[in-house]
């Protein structure tokens, strides 16, 4: 069964250069790479990662859990230690802190998994025959074969001097 | 100045095999033998802990009024050691420092291991260590709540945020190099890399997703680092006993942690690149700006130990100036004027490029630097306690084989623990370095 077309490029400009063409034709397809490339954002077109929006949001729900937690502790269980206010709460920064912190931490790490659908068991994309290499050393496009134009795409990308191959299941 | 942090001509490919080889070939020879010995004395650790279960805190040394011996000494020197791993990776990562790439991975696992080995001590110091659940809050039927105004509580919350944070930043690391040791390997090895590479395909998206959270993490990472020490610090400072009761600690205390985590840091890299030939990625002059953070930190270390004297005259507290003549002058006085050696004396030479530059040296002072904070860490604790108010309480402290057995046991954990770590994954960050080596071409 045909996966699609997996196009290789040893250069991260040509493969840029790539990028950019196939969104501007259309077509419908995936980046693959060994490492971030810079400027590849903008060639897919993508905009901001709302990620710190995301981590704020965050933190304002772990700083309320934090002095939540506090207050109803201190105000449950009274101790008067060396004659400080039940609620002094200049001590409840560092707890406040930490959790604010954990929070985070906890929920964009989960926040990473659930918009990269990840933990990912299968994917078409390792079907391709040297699909190792663009974990290793070079930089591929995959087209899946749900894209209408797939044959027309995969000539563009031979066209722009990509090695092309087909992914199917062996 | 940046070209030379990777040496020699490598081609891509070449650089990757490279940085996968201690993982893909047959370790050399010493990885055995500290497998061996770390693996033996871990067996021992575990033999005093069920020597301290089985019969109790009377198997160790401490006693009133040094309540606290050397299971606190080592629980704060192993937290110390693990700050430099987080503090590389983070606050190197954040002011855009090329050199931290081939120093991350290594030093990430020296603070996930280093800060397992603190965690135990208290643990086992709480005596009945099968109610440690109770320094949490949960709804009990006593209806009783942590008391959040006590350093104590706090710490308990530092120590696992960042138990959690340096666990998550060394893994979320590991991700696409896992991804790549998948594709590599057979058998368990790919069982065991496709299940933690959590099926990790390289997708562009989920990269720029991925670098987003990665420097974010960073960022949160940094002031954790800092916090942590602090709050270890408090625990001390909070208290009235003289030495103890001192504003500054906190500085303090994050400083000693940087030094001492970057003296175990050369400890374990200088004969790591050796043993494992990384002379190519982990460069003298890596070695040499370890140095200097070295000597930097230390001279923050160095200066508190002088303030500590004026401060304990300056105070007008007879408690407090008998307890800095107590340790300059009483039965504890060689470990103090050892670790004022080392720690200030011995430190300077770091300023002079020949010696800093010499790796003999360099890495016989990271190893004095280690005791040096170790014997500081012994100066607050137990010297400290020692020699409270009441003349009459005074007491010296003696540790036990139970103690030594304890604090051995944690060091050869944490030596078996990197040798099986360096095992199954890359102790340099392969992409992090295929990354710099895009960067140092204009990629």
């Amino acid at each position: 069964m045909l996966y699609g077309y997996m196009a290789y490029f040893s250069e991260p400009k040509a493969f840029l250069a790539a990028a950019r063409r196939l969104r501007e034709e259309g077509f419908r397809f995936e980046a693959y790479a060994p490492n971030p490339v810079e400027g590849l954002k903008e060639a897919l077109g993508d905009g901001k990662e709302p990620v710190p929006w995301v981590a704020f949001l965050l933190g304002i729900l772990g700083l309320g859990l934090a002095l939540f937690l506090q207050v109803y502790a201190s105000l449950d269980y009274p101790l008067n230690a060396g004659g400080k206010p039940v609620l002094g709460w200049p001590a409840f920064i560092p707890v406040a802190f930490e959790l604010t912190i954990l929070t985070i931490t906890l929920g964009v790490f989960l926040y990473l998994l659930y918009v990269t659908g990840l933990p990912l068991a299968w994917h078409p994309v390792k079907h391709a025959p040297n699909y190792v290499e663009v974990l290793l050393d070079r930089y591929g496009l995959f087209v899946p074969v749900t894209e209408a134009r797939l044959e027309e795409a995969a000539s563009l990308l031979r066209a722009l001097g990509a090695e092309v191959e087909e992914v199917r299941r062996a | 100045m940046d070209k030379d942090l990777i040496k020699g001509e490598f081609t891509e490919k070449g650089l990757i095999e490279e940085l996968l080889k201690p993982v893909e070939k047959p370790p050399p020879r010493p990885w055995w033998v500290v497998l061996a010995v770390g693996g033996a004395l871990t067996l021992a650790w575990l033999y005093a802990i069920l020597v301290t279960f089985l019969r109790g805190l009377g198997t160790w040394g401490i006693n009133q009024p040094v309540a606290w011996g050397y299971d606190i000494v080592h629980f704060v020197w192993w937290i110390g050691i693990g700050h430099a791993g987080t503090l590389i990776s983070a606050i190197l990562v954040l002011m855009r420092q090329n050199w931290r790439d081939s120093l991350n991975r290594l030093t990430e696992a020296m603070t996930l291991f280093a800060v397992l080995c603190a965690a135990t001590y208290p643990l086992i110091h709480m005596g009945r260590a099968q109610n440690f659940y109770w320094v949490f809050p949960y709804p009990n039927t006593l209806a009783m709540w942590p008391q959040y105004k006590s350093p104590l509580s706090w710490d308990v919350l530092a120590i696992l945020t960042y138990l959690t944070i340096s666990t998550l930043f060394l893994y979320l690391g590991l991700i696409p190099d896992l991804a790549l040791l998948r594709e590599r390997s057979a058998g368990w090895r790919k069982r065991l890399y496709g299940w933690l590479s959590l099926g990790w395909t390289g997708n562009a998206r989920h990269w720029a997703l991925y670098r987003a959270v990665y420097v974010l993490l960073a960022g949160l990472a940094t002031p954790v680092v800092i916090s942590v020490h602090s709050v270890v610090s408090m625990d001390f400072a909070y208290g009235v006993v003289p030495g103890w009761h001192l504003t500054v600690f906190p500085p303090f205390f994050a400083a000693g942690a940087i030094y001492s985590g970057f003296a175990m840091a050369l400890t374990l890299i200088i004969p790591l690149r050796r043993w494992y030939r990384l002379e190519s990625v982990i460069t003298e002059r890596h070695l040499d700006w370890m140095a200097k953070v070295t000597l930097a930190s230390g001279l923050g270390v160095a200066y508190i130990y002088l303030l500590e004297i004026f401060i304990a005259w300056y105070s007008g507290e007879p408690a407090e100036w008998a307890q800095q003549l107590w340790r300059m002058t009483g039965p504890y006085a060689p470990f103090y004027w050892a670790m004022m050696l080392i720690n200030v004396v011995l430190l300077q030479t770091l300023w002079f490029p020949r010696l800093r530059q010499n790796l003999t040296w360099l890495f016989v002072f990271s190893l004095l630097a280690n005791v040096g904070m170790w014997l500081e860490r012994f100066v607050i604790v137990v010297i400290s306690l020692s020699h409270d108010f009441l003349p009459g309480s005074f007491h010296l402290y003696q540790p036990t084989w139970v103690d030594w057995t304890l604090f051995l046991g944690t060091i050869g954990f944490f030596l078996f623990g990197l040798a099986v770590f360096i095992r199954l994954f890359p102790p340099i960050a392969v992409a992090e370095m295929v990354h710099l080596y895009h960067r140092l071409r204009g990629h």
